[in-house]
């Protein structure tokens, strides 16, 4: 059996050699900071032969989506990659990809949007896609980014539902960090080739995405909002699997870190949450019994992993990185309340908006933030 | 020579019994279309007349594999399930001959807000055919304006006539150095079925627009669409030509007009036929207003003759 390699790399060559793994076939592409060098990455390995697939530099990324969709009716593997306002360009195609129930994995490198302008990571752009239909993998190491765009296609392949992989911008994207690569047998096993159970084939020519009166389309759209729930079963299996084979585990739905005995835990995504951990040390240090759940999935919300995982009476404290504008503070906060509302009386939550456009957010300053929302 | 009617192939890909109305140029242009490529092909549509016609989910009026993607991005859409069955072919995927891709798009999704994407795809030269099948306003949304729309046009949102004359699509696709551009009209149909034999055996970007007088945005009779469509090439108000490599020729009769063989038949007859154009009459300013279309066609027809000396 061949060893797994370890190298450096940062969280954006870490896509690129987790599609490389997957052996995608197409990939469309359109630059955006953070996520350009994704693209950067997979349009050298393309040209050098390291890669047998078709990379596409379309005009745009409304453009980068919608040819994704049409490749992946055709019956190709595909990936592509974007942030903040490339992925609002493509809010329109997002829906077209989940209605059409294409595989199609993306990666969002996670950016402000403007305006103002801003190049700096806060959620709002993929909290914004939420009622696309796609499903939301958010990521807070490199290793999960890898990790998770293979589970990705694995799931996204099963149910005919495309899957975002969201990461912060420069945290993740731009750092090094150490990177296992399972040897390449292991991926195959892991993740086997794509075939889809239709296409546009033209021994057999059908119709896709005519029109459709209502007695049709109601039953697709219910279809969707069934399956996009019965992906959970699906993801869980993906993680478990995953770590059969490489031994590399990030959490399934959620990840958790010192939660079992906790009375104040921390709710947070993505790289914030990676280091919500020292925060939570710094935390128990000072006495007091924290913890974290970090939902890994988004969308669809891991409603009765979260439910089942908080210990009694806690206390939780969601720092959401984004704006649920209408609303007092963010938008994990409602979501968590809505969920709990009625099951866990017992928990109370509290929420903060922080982190927005980049503002760096350390252990210390979220564990001091933690402990003022103690006291409110 | 030009092929003759009489002798295209008797494969019908166009289903019968779709929802097109009676007389529709479009569905009258994709039959010849479908004669020429036959079923090895993949269509993709946005939406459109062609669209609403094509039969009601799960039926299908068209004998291919259709996709109806979103309507901006049929340039780009094309380049990806052009790209996805080249790659699949190389990797052993696919078996037997790589399939003709060709994207089938209203003027609206070509001229205005498809531009972007089919121009993208034009420069990078993807191999596939996209066709135009241009009715000069967007008909399935009830007849508005389009950049295809003529000068002097009647339209749900030119009120009191278009102000503005129409782009010269083909000759923009041409400047983008595609190995072929051709324009064609349902009343010259061994024309157009030679010109999309051509297309489907050269590889790289292909763009062929189609002109489909259609009786609803034009007012005119439903029997009367081919009269319509040989009436705009005989007053020279559509040009037939082709381009090979940038090289351009003249289809006949446009050849004619071109070298001055025949004079252009005066539009008026050609104006009169149609309500979109007639009402300018009502206008106090209406011989104005009909020299403008006048000028316009004479434009064009001068440009395309001086553009075609261009051989470099
Ligand atoms: C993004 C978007 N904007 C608007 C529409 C509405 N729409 C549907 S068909 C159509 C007109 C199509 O015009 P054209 O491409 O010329 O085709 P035709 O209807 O004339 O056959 C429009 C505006 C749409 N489907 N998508
Ligand atoms: S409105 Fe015109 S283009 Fe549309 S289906 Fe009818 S005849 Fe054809
Ligand atoms: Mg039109």
């Amino acid at each position: 059996m061949k060893a797994a390699q370890v190298i450096m790399e940062t969280g954006t060559k870490a896509a690129a050699l987790a599609v490389k793994s997957a052996r995608v076939d197409v990939v469309p592409g359109y630059p955006i900071t953070p996520q350009t060098s994704i693209m950067e990455a997979i349009a050298a390995m393309v040209e050098n032969g390291e890669l047998n697939a078709r990379f596409i530099p379309v005009e745009g990324e409304h453009s980068v989506l919608a040819a994704a969709v049409a490749a992946s009716a055709t019956g190709a593997r595909v990936f592509t990659a974007t942030s903040a306002n490339g992925l609002l360009y493509m809010h329109e195609v997002l829906h077209m990809a989940s209605g059409g129930r294409l595989p199609v994995v993306m990666c969002n490198v996670n950016r402000g949007i403007f305006a103002p302008w801003t190049l700096w990571a806060d959620h709002q752009d993929s909290f914004a896609q939420r009622d696309t239909g796609w499903i939301q993998y958010h990521c807070s190491s490199n290793q999960e980014v890898f990790n998770t765009i293979l589970q990705a296609f694995r799931v996204a392949e099963q149910i005919n539902i495309p899957v975002m992989v969201n990461f912060d911008g420069f945290a993740i994207s731009h750092c090094l960090m150490p990177l296992t690569i399972p040897p390449q047998e292991d991926i195959d096993r892991f993740l086997p080739p794509h075939e889809p159970e239709w296409r546009l084939d033209p021994a057999h020519p059908s119709s896709f995405s005519n029109v459709t009166m209502a007695a049709e389309y109601a039953p697709f759209r219910q279809m969707l909002s069934d399956d996009i729930m019965a992906s959970i079963p699906l993801v869980k299996q993906a993680a478990q699997e995953y770590q059969d084979i490489t031994g590399m585990w990030d959490g399934d739905t959620i990840d958790t870190y010192r939660l079992e005995d906790a009375e104040v835990v921390a709710f947070a995504v993505n790289s914030m949450a990676a280091e919500l951990r020292l925060s939570v040390d710094i935390l128990r240090e000072q006495g007091v019994k924290a913890g974290l759940l970090r939902p890994r999935l988004y969308l669809p919300f891991p409603t009765e992993d979260i439910i089942d995982a908080l210990p009694q009476n806690a206390q939780v404290m969601v720092l959401d990185r984004n704006y649920n504008f209408g609303h007092p503070g963010g938008i994990l906060a409602s979501e968590l309340k809505s969920v709990l509302y009625g099951r866990r009386n017992d928990i109370t939550v509290k929420n903060r908006v922080i982190g927005i456009g980049g503002i760096d957010l350390t252990r210390r300053f979220m564990a001091d933030e933690i402990r003022a929302m103690m006291d409110e | 020579m030009t092929t003759s009617i009489k002798k295209l192939p008797d494969i019908e890909l166009v289903l019968s019994g779709n929802g097109a109305c009676g007389g529709c140029p479009a569905t009258m242009a994709l039959r010849i279309v479908g004669k020429a490529l036959g079923p090895n092909a993949i269509m993709l549509l946005t939406p459109s007349c062609s669209v609403a016609s094509m039969g009601m989910t799960p039926k299908l009026g068209y004998n291919w594999p259709c996709i109806n993607i979103t309507f901006a991005t049929a340039g780009s859409s094309s380049s990806g399930i052009t790209h996805a069955v080249e790659i699949m072919k190389e990797k052993g995927r696919l078996q037997g001959e790589l399939p003709t891709v060709f994207a089938w798009v209203g003027d609206g999704g070509t001229y205005d807000i498809g531009f972007q994407a089919l121009s993208a795809a034009a420069e990078r030269n993807d191999n596939f055919i996209f066709f135009c099948y241009n009715n000069e306003a967007y008909s399935n949304t009830g007849v508005q304006r389009s950049g295809a729309t003529p000068r002097g046009a009647f339209t749900t949102t030119t009120p009191t006539g278009k102000r503005q004359p129409k782009k010269n699509m083909a000759q923009l696709m041409l400047e983008h150095n595609i190995p072929y551009v051709a324009t064609a009209t349902v009343a010259y149909p061994g024309d157009l079925y030679d010109k999309v034999v051509k297309a489907k055996n050269t590889p790289g970007m292909k763009y062929i627009e189609i002109l489909a007088p259609c009786y609803l945005g034009w007012q005119f009779d439903m029997p009367d669409t081919v009269q319509m469509s040989r009436m705009a090439v005989r007053s020279g108000a559509w040009l037939l030509w082709e381009a090979e490599n940038g090289k351009i020729s003249f289809n006949n009769p446009s050849s004619l007009i071109i070298n001055g063989k025949k004079g252009a038949a005066p539009v008026d007859e050609y104006v009169m036929k149609q309500g979109r154009f007639n009402r300018l009459l009502k206008s106090p300013d209406a011989a104005s207003r009909i020299a403008e279309i006048q000028g316009d066609i004479n434009r064009t027809i001068d440009f395309m003759r001086e553009r075609a000396k261009i051989t470099i």
